[in-house]
């Protein structure tokens, strides 16, 4: 099992009542399956609420104001997986000036709206194979890419809203029409370099 | 001999203007003016990819984001992009963009061959029927694709606005709000010149030496006296020594990002660099005989004190520039649309101007959180490749479909655009027949 070593902030200092003030070395080892899992929890549970309160209670319910992939064009909000694209774009940024974080993540599908966002590398590939095959699970491996070597997880994603099937189904560049609410329409890949 | 070479090469190699000499070819027509700068690009090292990828951020790297930039670096870091850089290092501008080498640049400072978009998209036709057939040293045609901006050529846009009239009904230039935002603008120096108006009892006693009646007049009747700025907001910048000829940091105070596109683009671009200011002698561009030792800075367009925006729209650009598209300007259509707002036969900003279209008022970012109007000083960024012009400029008040075949005609360039297009680019039919293809299998979704 991959292990990666986490370091929150170095070091942290708790104070506490007595005014002894206690240094702890936050250093922890978890597996990098733990972390990808952690990590996919939080994007998921971030854009779930993103569009759930935000999109399809402002276009669905409250009806007062569209969203759109040309959101700045049209005046409109950021479709759910542009937020997630913006956060990983966001993250890739930020990583850098961290020495010790180090990951990547994407969002692509079998069946892409936008073709470069179709898998690539042979792990990708068998990955949205099986999680679109294996409702419910997961798919973890290794590959190497560039002559680093990476542990990479694919989690499954699904249509959790009907906007999320319809908008699919209608777009003009979809390579599929058919999707129905609960369907796997892709799957989240997180990458996480791990030493050879 | 040998010691008369070397010495001669030191004096060259250490004097402010010599440096040239070790040039390995000529520069681009976009670096040329800061070519005795050699560490403008070549920060650190010679040879450190890295260090000059740093250099051209420095001053390309604003408008190498989305949406402006449909390639930005940040899409290639990605681990799974990794074989898209074996054929095109889409990291480095220098893979494109490489100096030096007049023999190989084009007209947009492209030197790689111009079908490069094969690498990464050899099957766009399997997405888009309408590119079946089509080379690829096609792609970049005027009003097709750009590698970097194609804002205004992208599939959903051109298809929204096809089947525009020529003429838009509403035709304006956005006005402009400096004035209306000052107090959301957290770089404006609000506790160093409040807003408020200042009057001639204001003009402190050093000033009187200086302030002619006419200067007087100028300031007073202008926007700086009503927005709080005093003789000393421009002539004491830094320490309370007068400063008779202020410079560009003075302007900055206020209006710094006005002076940072200025600087950004070839008038200013010396300046930047600590050069002394371009003078049109230094130009590539044909320039009037009379003005070739006129030094640009901001007070060369703008006149100190009266700040008539009006003269440094037009009368100051003809001033200089002596090429066929800049004499035919004053028997064009957008001319006399200029000269009846002067007369007040049209409203504010319906004119067309040098500047509305070289210097055109767009709405930017100018912070994360305040997207405001302004006048874009860099007169470069919205002039090549020419479609950066349609969303800002043209379209204003012409069509789309108008405004691409204006744009690819170089002909009607020349003219200043008095006459109509001849050449028509096929875009936006494309994308409508590739629309309505799809419409037609989705049964009109």
């Amino acid at each position: 099992m991959n292990m990666v070593k986490i370091i929150v902030g170095g070091a942290v200092a708790f104070s506490v009542a007595g005014g002894l003030t206690t240094t702890y070395a936050a250093e922890k080892m978890v597996s990098v399956k733990a972390m990808a899992d952690a990590l996919h929890l939080v994007m998921d549970s971030d854009r779930t609420i993103y569009t759930r309160k935000i999109v399809n209670r402002l276009v669905k319910k409250e009806k007062v104001i569209k969203a759109s992939e040309h959101f700045e064009d049209d005046k409109a909000l950021v479709l759910p997986a542009q937020m997630f694209r913006f956060g990983a774009e966001l993250v890739k940024k930020r990583s850098k000036k961290l020495p010790d974080v180090d990951f990547s993540y994407s969002l692509q599908s079998l069946w892409p709206i936008n073709k470069q966002n179709a898998p690539k590398t042979k792990a990708e590939k068998a990955g949205l194979k099986f999680v679109a095959d294996n409702k419910g699970k997961n798919y973890y491996t290794e590959e190497t890419l560039g002559g680093k070597k990476y542990f990479t997880a694919v989690y499954a994603d699904t249509g959790v809203a009907p906007v999320c099937v319809s908008c699919h189904n209608k777009h003009k560049d979809t390579p599929k029409s058919d999707f129905k609410l609960g369907d796997v329409m892709g799957g989240v890949v997180i990458r996480i370099p791990v030493d050879g | 001999m040998a010691i008369l070479l070397v010495s001669y090469l030191a004096y060259r190699l250490l004097s402010d203007d010599g440096k040239t000499i070790f040039m390995p070819g000529d520069l681009t027509s976009g670096h040329h003016q800061i070519g005795i700068v050699c560490d403008a690009c070549h920060t650190d090292s010679f040879t450190n990819k890295d260090d000059m990828q740093k250099a051209c951020v420095n001053c390309h790297g604003d408008q190498r984001v989305k949406p402006f930039d449909s390639h930005p670096a940040d899409k290639f870091t990605d681990p799974r992009n990794t074989d898209r850089l074996e054929n095109i290092n889409a990291l480095y501008c220098v893979t494109c963009h490489v100096e030096h080498k007049p023999e190989i640049t084009q007209k947009t400072g492209l030197t790689q061959p111009k079908d490069f978009c094969i690498h990464c998209h050899e099957d766009v036709a399997e997405e888009r029927p309408s590119h079946a057939g089509m080379k690829y040293d096609t792609c970049a045609s005027a009003g097709c694709h750009n590698y970097h901006n194609n804002r205004a050529l992208y599939t959903d846009f051109l298809v929204k606005h096809a089947g525009e009239p020529d003429l838009l009904k509403k035709r304006r230039m956005p006005a402009r709000e400096f004035g209306e935002v000052l107090d959301d603008l957290a770089t404006y120096p609000h506790a160093k010149f409040p807003v408020k108006t200042v009057h001639e009892g204001d003009i402190s006693d050093i000033a009187q030496k200086y302030a002619t009646e006419n200067i007087k007049h100028d300031w007073m009747t202008t926007a700086h006296a009503k927005i709080g700025a005093t003789c000393e907001s421009c002539h004491s910048t830094k320490t309370s020594v007068w400063e008779e000829k202020p410079g560009s940091d003075a302007c900055k105070q206020c209006h710094n990002v006005e002076v940072k596109h200025f600087m950004q683009g070839k008038h200013g671009m010396r300046l930047q660099q600590k050069l002394s200011p371009m003078a049109p002698a230094m130009s590539r561009l044909p320039m009037k005989e009379k003005s070739l030792d006129k030094e640009l800075t901001c007070n060369t367009c703008h006149q100190a004190h009266l700040y008539k925006l009006q003269r440094s729209a037009v009368d100051v650009c003809l001033d200089c520039h002596d090429d066929k598209h800049s004499l035919a300007y004053k028997s064009s259509p957008h001319f006399q649309l200029w000269e009846q707002e002067q007369k007040g036969e049209l409203a504010e900003s319906e004119g067309v101007s040098c500047a509305t279209c070289h210097m055109p008022r767009t709405s930017i970012d100018v912070s994360d959180w305040l997207r405001r109007v302004v006048v874009q000083h860099n007169q470069n960024a919205t002039l090549v490749p020419n479609e950066k012009m349609l969303r800002p400029v043209c379209m204003q008040c012409h069509g789309l479909g108008f405004s691409i075949d204006a744009l690819a005609d170089e002909r009607l360039i020349e003219k200043n655009f008095k006459g109509r297009p001849e050449i028509h680019v096929q875009s936006i039919d494309m994308a409508d027949r590739d629309n309505k293809r799809h419409q037609q299998k989705t049964g009109g979704e």
